[in-house]
């Protein structure tokens, strides 16, 4: 399959077309070569993906090694790339979302000055995106992850004459690198163990490697560790997240593509790419379950209060790539990955269609000035309302199989088991809400916003509501690819396609009754019911509701709508500290008294000789034959002496 | 035959008028004088040593002395009437403005 190239190299070509001579172009023209060159893109995916589930699994994966990369001393990396059923998977994923948020953007982006500058960023980013995806060794992917770094600070980051863009932008970026300095310290130690970073050779040596070898087991806990150190800051896990909230202030189906469908996804990607490691590090899976948990609920829980509707998004966002991590710390990989799938398509969905709120609005992001927009908007409430339901895991549709997979994976958890899945039921039951809470104030009841604010609420152009209806196609067909082992006596189709190796958590479904299957279901069922009544209750019902519950646990709705003040205590803990070393130790004493001192010190010192010296030139003739006199008196009696 | 140290004497005698008229003296043109007083005192001392140790080589330098000694006296000259035009006076103490 020697094609392979094709699929990032694409997007490439067309970030440079866009990039270089996009101001010369059409708009029409740019959009063509932007998703034109996706387009294409995922037909070669796709038929890439066609070719592949023709080959026996025996032979997969298929490597493809293009040159030597980096050649020194025993160190090598290859430029190759790699297929498999997940990396397979994920180029669609990639490409296909990518694809329709390309054709969308089109239409969101139609009146901006930046243009074409928005379509070479977008381009470099699916070119990122696909090398981290496709490489085949982990320095590789490292330039596919640093690259979708930067093009995601090149997005939040669009409207750079807005303060408060540039700033989210620094902030994603600095926050990520925290993350990335894990990530590499992880490919190094991974060097250091295997003396390869070449995923076959550290998989195959990591596989036939004896468990109980002495120290092993640290060594990969660690690498594992700081893995997914790298993994908290690019997807947004405690403690990194804090920037992904912030990244809302790029254009939308930005959010959409990269803070929602893509690059957020990256570390669960990682982590799952890395399951043989994972598996034999039993701790690191323990803190990554831990830690998605957390993440999961305390972002299910500022979700509950934000107004902004891609605020909620966001927090949304941040709480579901927590479910994916507390599925691959319960050693369902497959879970985690079939969410990220599913994901993918509702939450792209979701903020593709408060991308079409915000520009038929004309810009207002605030739900609590909407209301009523069913009737102006009627295509995008259909869509978002399949997005919502998706997300809220109400049975048959995406979301509820893959949420579905993820708690019973983790009800059988070894580790904790019972208490994650309770943590993550309560999870289900928040995102019903605060999903039902945002579709209620933004698409029912009467108009809360003045026409003298908003002057012609409108439906969006064709552009884009094509795709907001194909993601909606595909929001509810893609659980059907994961159907639980409870429907159809079978494992799920997923997890047989992404065959990881079994891992104690899965072995124990196998043995579960399907009895327990079904009360798993429910339950998850009953939570998201429940939040979809209170949020009905509170917001249709009894709308005086809200205020009295807000005032009636005033204290903790104020820690809610502050994000518990996490970026507060950051800033005290991290950056004031950081500020003030700069300023005091590293400005007034390194910089002003030591360089400059020395600097300025030597400079004076030459200054104030040569005012010493300087006396001696009088002026007078007889003065300066004085001093030749003396001087051969001192020769004369250097050598006579 | 007359001892090197006369010779010696002399031109010790010579070196040391020619410097003091050199710093006791106003008068550009005056230490133009001192100092061929000197120069001539170091010629000497090069013939008498010279003669004395029967080497050509002292004889030698007296005369590149003495050609120096004629383009100084020629340039020196020269500036002292270029000196005058400016200043109107001979006197060095009143040109002090080479200094810092």
């Amino acid at each position: 399959m020697n094609f392979l190239w094709l699929i990032p190299l694409l997007p490439l070509v067309g970030a440079v077309l866009n990039g270089v001579f996009g101001k010369r172009l059409s708009r029409g023209a740019i959009g063509a070569i932007a998703a034109g060159s996706v387009g294409l893109s995922f037909a070669v995916s796709l038929t890439a993906f066609i070719q592949m589930l023709g080959i026996p699994e025996e032979s997969l994966p298929i490597v493809q090694n293009y040159f030597t990369w980096i050649q020194a001393g025993s160190f090598q990396a290859n430029a190759g790339l790699m297929l498999d059923h997940l990396s397979g998977l994920m180029i669609l994923i990639v490409t296909g979302v990518g694809f329709l948020i390309h054709v969308y953007s089109t239409g969101y982006m139609h009146d901006d000055p930046g243009f074409y500058r928005y379509f070479a960023y977008l381009n470099l980013f699916m070119f990122s995106m696909l090398t981290l995806v496709l490489a085949n060794n982990y320095l590789l992917m490292f330039v596919g992850w640093e690259g979708v770094g930067l093009c995601s600070y090149l997005l939040i980051g669009f409207w750079f004459k807005k303060q408060s863009a540039t700033d989210a932008g620094k902030k994603a970026f600095i926050v990520n690198r925290i993350g990335d300095f894990g990530f590499i310290l992880a490919a190094l130690l991974i060097f250091w163990t295997f003396k390869s970073v070449d995923y076959v050779q550290v998989f195959s040596a990591a596989a036939t490697m004896p468990a109980d070898q002495l120290g092993m087991i640290g060594t990969l806990t660690a690498i594992c560790l700081l893995m997914f150190v790298g993994a908290t800051g690019k997807s947004a896990q405690i403690p990194l997240y804090v920037w992904l909230p912030d990244a809302m202030e790029g254009p939308t189906p930005v959010s959409a593509l990269i803070h929602a469908a893509t690059m957020v996804t990256a570390g669960v990607y990682m982590v799952a790419r890395s399951a043989v490691l994972f598996d034999r590090a039993p701790g690191a899976l323990l803190v990554v379950a831990v830690i998605g948990a957390a993440t999961a609920l305390i972002a299910a829980s500022i979700a509950l209060v934000q107004t902004d509707i891609k605020k909620v998004l966001a927090y949304s966002t941040v709480s579901q790539l927590g479910y994916m991590f507390l599925a691959c710390g319960a050693g369902a990989y497959a879970a985690g990955v079939f969410h990220l799938m599913t994901h993918a398509f509702f939450k792209a969905l979701l903020f593709l269609g408060a991308g079409s709120v915000i520009h038929g609005m004309g810009g207002i992001q605030d739900i609590s000035k909407m209301g009523g927009l069913r009737r102006e908007m009627p295509w995008t409430f259909r869509t978002f309302l399949i997005g919502t339901l998706a997300i809220a895991g109400v049975p048959g549709l995406a979301g509820f199989f893959s949420k579905d997979m993820i708690l019973a994976a983790t009800w059988h958890s070894p580790n904790f088991g019972k208490i994650l899945w309770a943590v993550g039921l309560t999870v289900a039951g928040m995102t019903s809400f605060y999903m039902f809470r945002l579709l209620i104030l933004t698409f029912t009841g009467s108009p809360r916003y003045s026409h003298h604010d908003v002057h012609h609420v409108h439906e969006s152009p064709a552009p884009m509501l094509v795709p907001l209806v194909v993601l909606a196609f595909f929001s509810v067909v893609a659980g059907y690819v994961g159907l639980p082992p409870a429907l159809t006596g079978s494992h799920e189709p997923i997890a047989e396609f992404l065959h990881f190796p079994a891992a104690p958590a899965v072995e124990g479904v196998e043995h579960a009754s399907i009895a327990l299957e079904w009360m798993l279901m429910s339950a998850s069922v009953l939570a998201a019911g429940i939040g979809a009544y209170v949020a009905y209750l509170f917001y249709v019902l009894r709308p005086d509701l809200p205020g009295r519950v807000a005032s009636g646990a005033a204290s903790l709705y104020s820690i809610l709508t502050n994000k518990y003040y996490v970026d507060e205590i950051y800033d005290a803990v991290m950056v004031a500290p950081i500020v003030v070393t700069s300023r005091q130790f590293l400005w007034k004493f390194v910089d002003m008294l030591m360089i400059d001192g020395m600097v300025n010190g030597i400079g004076q010192t030459v200054s104030s000789t040569a005012n010493a010296f300087r006396q001696i030139h009088t002026g007078y003739v007889r003065a300066y034959a004085a001093w030749i006199l003396f001087g051969s008196i001192v020769i004369v009696a250097w050598f006579l002496r | 035959m007359i001892p090197l140290n006369w010779y010696l004497i002399l031109g010790a005698a010579l070196f040391l008028l020619g410097m003091l008229g050199f710093f006791l003296k106003r008068n550009i043109i005056a230490l133009l004088l001192s100092v061929e007083i000197m120069l001539n005192a170091v010629n000497l001392t090069f013939v008498a040593f010279s003669s004395r140790n029967g080497q050509i080589s002292g004889q030698i330098f007296v005369f590149f002395v003495l050609v120096v000694a004629a383009a100084e006296a020629a340039v020196g000259l020269a500036l002292v009437i270029a000196m005058f035009r400016n200043r109107e006076t001979l006197n060095v103490d009143r040109s002090n403005l080479l200094k810092w």
